[in-house]
């Protein structure tokens, strides 16, 4: 059984790593690195906000994830698009907007149910258990258009307006996907479904 | 009331979601006291939001996975995805080239832990594709990785220190081919055993402990093969997984 111990010195490769990265940024500017770091700081902490609305569009863990780390691996890479001052976070959720819009198919809630942690949240509270698992169904039943409008608003708190521009659409547009993807789940909900989500004016 | 504006479907939509300067919301709250069947709608939305809230709120206090943590990282290891092999191939020369002016036995044993050093901070932190071949084929895994590398290789099973397999993958060594094995625990953590068939000389040697950044490396050669076993933890949690490695491998 080997015993002996001792350490040797190693370039510190992880360190190395982050600098071939920084380096790639911009090549000339020492100052780069504190700005990147800076930057990173700020898209860190939007993390557990991206993660909330991805499982929420995306229904499990993984896929949910899978999309929160595709998009701040283009935040990183498009930094420099970001004007400084604006509003990061609004930034962001257009990334992930774009991303679940071209990917769509492979973050399709089917089983929005098998996600642990609304189970456990169900769980949690039995007196609204069933409300929480009828809505995650009439979730998982909704257009994705209509979804991501009912989440932007309903669970971020998003006001209308920057939903419009995450989304790219008018503001009229997004108050009729509002209203009309909710009286939808209300339906789903309250067991009144009609097949197809259509009005006809 | 003179110049009031009529109530629309918008209206209490926002009356929902609280996005009402106070002077339209009162007259919308007055409108809803007239008409019951508007308010018991905008209850049911008011109600969706809350719902909304206490089933995905938690995932807010969920701590982020390590890998997300570092935006700048999810890149490079994106970009290594294609050309993963070629990299750390790449890597491992230029390591070698550095360090060839040191013993013989010593560039051996440095390269190996190197050269698993570098595979480990390439492949952890993937959230997609950790491994080549995930450890439900486990027979498959050790049936082609013991082909590749020309030697009986198996991955020890870790759980009694509480590390479960998640699979494995062939990597560019030396003069062979090397395999990597990962292993998870239950909060997430992952482990890398790396596993060289270059030693020739048959001898074995003590556990050498490495450092690079934030991965600490335990490696050690056993006859025909030479070990290197990665992780980021210090260096008495993972001396503790090495020796049920050891134990594991030599039963």
């Amino acid at each position: 059984m080997p015993h002996v111990f001792f350490t040797i010195d190693c370039v510190p490769l992880v360190d190395a790593c982050a600098r071939i990265v920084v380096n790639t940024v911009s090549e000339s500017d020492d100052r780069v690195v504190d700005v990147v770091d800076d930057f990173k700081e700020l898209i860190v902490e939007h993390i557990p906000r991206l993660r909330r609305y991805a499982r929420a569009l995306a229904g499990s863990r993984a896929p949910a994830d899978d999309l929160v780390q595709d998009t701040l691996e283009r935040s990183w890479a498009r930094q420099h698009l970001w004007r400084r001052g604006s509003d990061l976070r609004a930034w962001l959720f257009t990334i992930m907007h774009n991303i679940y819009v071209n990917q769509r198919r492979q973050y399709q809630p089917a089983a929005l149910l098998d996600d642990d942690a609304v189970e456990a949240t169900a769980n949690a509270r039995p007196e609204s258990a069933m409300e929480m698992r009828d809505l995650a169904k009439a979730l998982a039943q909704l257009a994705p258009e209509y979804r991501e409008v009912v989440l932007l608003v309903g669970l971020e708190q998003m006001r209308y307006e920057d939903v419009a521009e995450i989304l790219n659409v008018p503001l009229g547009t997004v108050m009729s996907r509002l209203s009309r993807g909710r009286e939808r789940l209300r339906a789903l909900m309250s067991g009144e479904a009609k097949p197809v989500l259509r009005r006809v004016k | 009331m003179n110049g009031t504006r009529p109530i629309e479907e918008n209206d209490l939509q926002a009356y929902a979601d609280n996005q009402l300067d106070p002077a339209r919301r009162a007259e919308i709250a007055t409108y809803l006291a007239a008409h019951p069947e508007d308010a018991k709608r905008v209850q049911a939305y008011q109600r969706q939001n809350e719902l909304l809230s206490a089933m995905f709120d938690p995932v807010l206090e969920e701590p982020v996975p390590a890998p997300l943590r570092r935006p700048e990282f999810l890149r490079w290891v994106r970009g290594l995805r294609y050309g993963a092999m070629a990299a750390s191939l790449a890597l491992a020369v230029m390591l070698g080239w550095y360090i060839r002016g040191t013993q013989q036995e010593e560039v051996v044993y440095t390269t190996l832990a190197r050269q698993a050093a570098v595979a480990h901070v390439v492949y952890v932190p993937e959230v997609l594709h950790p491994v080549e071949v995930r450890a439900e084929q486990e027979e498959h895994l050790t049936k082609w990785l013991s082909k590749r590398l020309g030697i009986p290789v198996h991955a020890p099973h870790l759980g009694a220190v509480g590390y479960e397999l998640v699979g494995g993958r062939l990597l560019p060594g030396g003069e062979k081919p090397a395999a990597q094995f990962m292993y998870q625990d239950a909060r997430g953590q992952r482990l890398t055993l790396y596993i060289s068939a270059d030693s020739k000389d048959g001898k074995e040697t003590a556990f050498r402990y490495a450092r690079e950044g934030n991965v600490s490396v335990f490696y050690w050669i056993d006859g025909s093969y030479g070990y290197a076993l990665s992780g980021e933890m210090d260096r008495e949690r993972l001396l503790t997984v090495a020796e049920a490695v050891y134990h594991e491998l030599n039963r």
